[in-house]
């Protein structure tokens, strides 16, 4: 990290860790919306953080994205900062100016006909909080008001807000955009594995944290090497997550990125499988309550590993494309990547 | 919040692209004619005369001072080499251990006599190296190491044992570890570094020990009042520990850490070019995810050596990493395709598989078993 990034990672990391308790988290589980962080982190210009400059945004790289995903992520922030910036970032690729209020992405089957976006998104994150969803219909970017929409609500494991929206004729703007037909699904993908790798290390470190704790037969647990051996291997599948991630955020500054950020989501889906099990474990009972708030960053894993494309997704059309360049092409192709 | 280890992303530069090309050419005719199975022993493999041609392109001694017939090259110039040779399964076991780690240790803690008269004969390709740490009560528990060297008129007297030595049969020299000194109270303290020439040395019995798969890679070698002159001890009397603990660092900080069963991933998508299907795709994928993240875990390690740190940690998190990758590859390749491995006959995927199934286990014990690597990592953590 450079300097600047050190300062990004220190801020919002205290932020997100002051205002993001457990009775924030529990209350916004029970359907209340965190109006004032949400006003924070735009006012903070962290939902902008993808958005040049000139535009109003905090002109900055994936790199820097990548540390405000993970703090998301470590911090359990329950309200939709991933997805804003990914829809802000999306908006200034397409040269869309971005509306006020809350924004989010939407994945369905859409037509855009005559200015007007209809059909229906599901499992859209905080659906019924949005102002505005963003989507990608044909090679179009399109910003679609939600304020007729109709809402089925709906929650993921995490108990965040996933709700079937149904447009019809919803006023909308568009412009072409030079991204992949995938493109939601792909960096819906990298803003997950980010937010992965932030709660990956929450994980390691309130996994390690507890073991020095609790004491049984008359020492704290993480003296004891069975203990010990698990929590190394917590703690390396976070490190490996993390760097899976980072390299796909860096990679994104040479252009395409599509294979790197296929890498970093399956990466983040089988460190989170073994992850989750071994703090659970580690935890024992308490951390099977709803009191203890290990759940919180575990419920979200297993959502966030299987939304925008599961690892299996992502590895098969990985495996797909490896087999067909052939198994001698590997080497070369990883190393000139 | 824990920052017990740390991966900062590390980017090959890119003057390291013409090496590259001109190590994939000069393999791609080295090894045109070697078969998948004997590439699939990359480092275990031995071939005096491919070290020496090695040595001949600058290839060994890399990042050395040319007074000691280095080559003054970055350490990622060495680490594109080095991959390079791993990825095609190039017999490099003969000049491995020299360059890798008793050449930084001779550079850091040899006298000057001996850095002259050893490492320019290491960087040409002629000079091999054996570690001499394990014993047989002495494995994991290496202070527990029993070996001794008593002080005599002029040197040293050396008696014991050292077990699962590998390449001592064709090694030049061994660093050995052995006891100078007993302090039951303190088992860290006493232990000390040689050189010992295996060569002309008399009273060393070298016996080769088949490994399960029927091959000799590994020794037994015993002392019987070997003699060992002053001028052949390592650093400094005592300070043995420390010593092998930064020496410990290079042995687990390289590329060979988890390429070892690359030869399989390839010859399984051969395979599996053949067949098609979704569930070999998805199997495939996933091990590419794993291999590249641990490509950048290396390169990140690479990095950090590079710049003069000691990553010793996240050596050990890559090295335990990296041996499930190469564990799991001939466990994921039977699941897949359910063929039978075999031995001296069969395909190349047949081959390789008979070959690595039986030679997997060894690779979560040498340089260091799993549950050791866990340990320093657990420690690391703040748990020890």
């Amino acid at each position: 990290m450079n300097e600047l990034q050190t300062i990004l990672a220190d801020s919002v990391n205290g932020l997100l860790a002051e205002r993001v308790t457990k009775n924030l988290i529990q209350s916004a589980e029970d359907g209340v919306w965190p109006e004032a962080l949400w006003s924070e982190l735009e006012a903070n210009g962290l939902t902008r953080v993808l958005v040049p400059e000139a535009q109003g945004g905090a002109g900055g790289t994936w790199a820097d994205a990548a540390i405000v995903l993970k703090a998301a992520g470590r911090h359990v922030a329950p309200l939709p900062l991933a997805e804003a910036v990914l829809a802000h970032w999306l908006l200034a690729e397409a040269g869309i100016a971005a509306p006020d209020g809350v924004l989010t992405v939407m994945e369905g089957d859409l037509t855009l006909s005559a200015g007007k976006l209809s059909g229906t998104a599901r499992r859209v994150p905080w659906g019924r909080q949005a102002a505005h969803g963003v989507a990608l219909v044909g090679g179009n970017l399109v910003l679609a008001s939600l304020d007729g929409a109709s809402v089925a609500p709906d929650i993921n494991v995490a108990r965040e807000p996933r709700d079937t929206l149904t447009l019809k004729d919803a006023a909308a703007q568009s412009a072409p955009v030079a991204l992949p037909e995938n493109a939601l699904r792909l960096y819906g993908a990298l803003v997950r594995a980010c937010q992965m790798a932030g709660a990956l290390d929450y994980l390691a470190a309130q996994t390690v944290a507890y073991a020095n704790e609790r004491t049984q037969f008359g020492k704290p647990i993480g003296k004891f090497q069975a203990i010990q051996q698990q929590l190394a291997v917590l703690a390396t599948q976070a490190a490996a997550t993390g760097i899976a991630a980072d390299h796909a955020c860096a990679s994104l500054k040479k252009g395409d990125a599509a294979f790197e950020i296929a890498v970093a989501k399956i990466r983040a889906d089988d460190a989170s499988s073994i992850a989750t099990s071994i703090a659970h474990q580690v935890h024992g009972a308490i951390g099977f309550t709803y009191e203890h708030g290990l759940h919180f960053a575990t419920r979200r894993l297993w959502s966030w590993r299987a939304e925008f494309g599961a690892g299996a997704e992502w590895a098969e059309s990985l495996g797909r494309e490896t087999i067909a360049r052939g198994a001698d092409a590997l080497w070369p192709y990883v190393t000139a990547r | 919040m824990m920052q017990a280890f740390r991966f900062d992303l590390c980017e090959l530069p890119d003057e390291t692209r013409g090496l590259r090309a001109d190590v994939r050419a000069f393999l791609a005719t080295e090894l045109a004619k070697v078969p998948a199975v004997t590439r699939a022993q990359t480092w275990s493999g031995s071939d005096p005369e491919f070290s020496r041609k090695m040595g001949a392109k600058g290839w060994i001694a890399m990042t050395w001072p040319k007074k000691y017939g280095g080559h003054e090259r970055s350490a990622f110039d060495r680490y594109v080499v080095l991959e390079e040779l791993l990825a095609a399964g190039a017999p490099v076991g003969a000049h491995w251990i020299g360059d890798r780690q008793s050449g930084p240790l001779l550079m850091r803690f040899g006298t000057e006599e001996q850095r002259q008269k050893i490492l320019p004969r290491v960087a040409k390709g002629e000079c091999y190296f054996c570690i001499g740490m394990s014993e047989p009560d002495s494995g994991s528990d290496l202070a527990a190491t029993r070996t001794r060297a008593d002080k005599v008129e002029g040197g040293y007297k050396v008696n014991g044992t050292k077990l699962w030595t590998s390449g001592a049969h064709t090694a030049h020299y061994m660093i050995g570890l052995f006891r100078t000194h007993l302090d039951p109270q303190n088992k860290h303290a006493g232990l000390t570094q040689f050189l010992v020439d295996l060569k002309t040395t008399e009273g060393i019995t070298i016996r080769p020990i088949r490994d399960l798969a029927g091959k000799a890679h590994f020794n037994e070698v015993v002392f019987q009042d070997a003699f060992v002159p002053d001028d052949m001890l390592v650093g400094t009397e005592g300070g043995g520990w420390n010593q092998v603990t930064a020496e410990l660092a290079f042995e687990r900080s390289g590329p060979e850490r988890y390429l070892s069963s690359f030869i399989l991933m390839v010859e399984m998508i051969r395979e599996l070019e053949k067949r098609g299907g979704a569930e070999g795709a998805r199997e495939i994928g996933r091990l590419v995810a794993h291999l590249v993240t641990l490509r950048q875990m290396s390169l990140s390690v690479a990095g950090m050596l590079d710049k003069g740190e000691n990553p010793a940690l996240e050596a050990s998190v890559v090295k335990d990493l990296g041996a499930i990758f190469e564990q799991d590859m001939p466990v994921r390749a039977h699941e897949l395709l359910g063929i039978e491995p075999t031995v001296g006959a069969g395909s190349d995927y047949e081959q390789v598989l008979g070959y690595l199934t039986q030679t997997t286990p060894s690779f979560s014990l040498r340089g260091g078993t799993r549950e050791i690597l866990r340990g320093i990592i657990a420690r690391g953590l703040g748990l020890r």
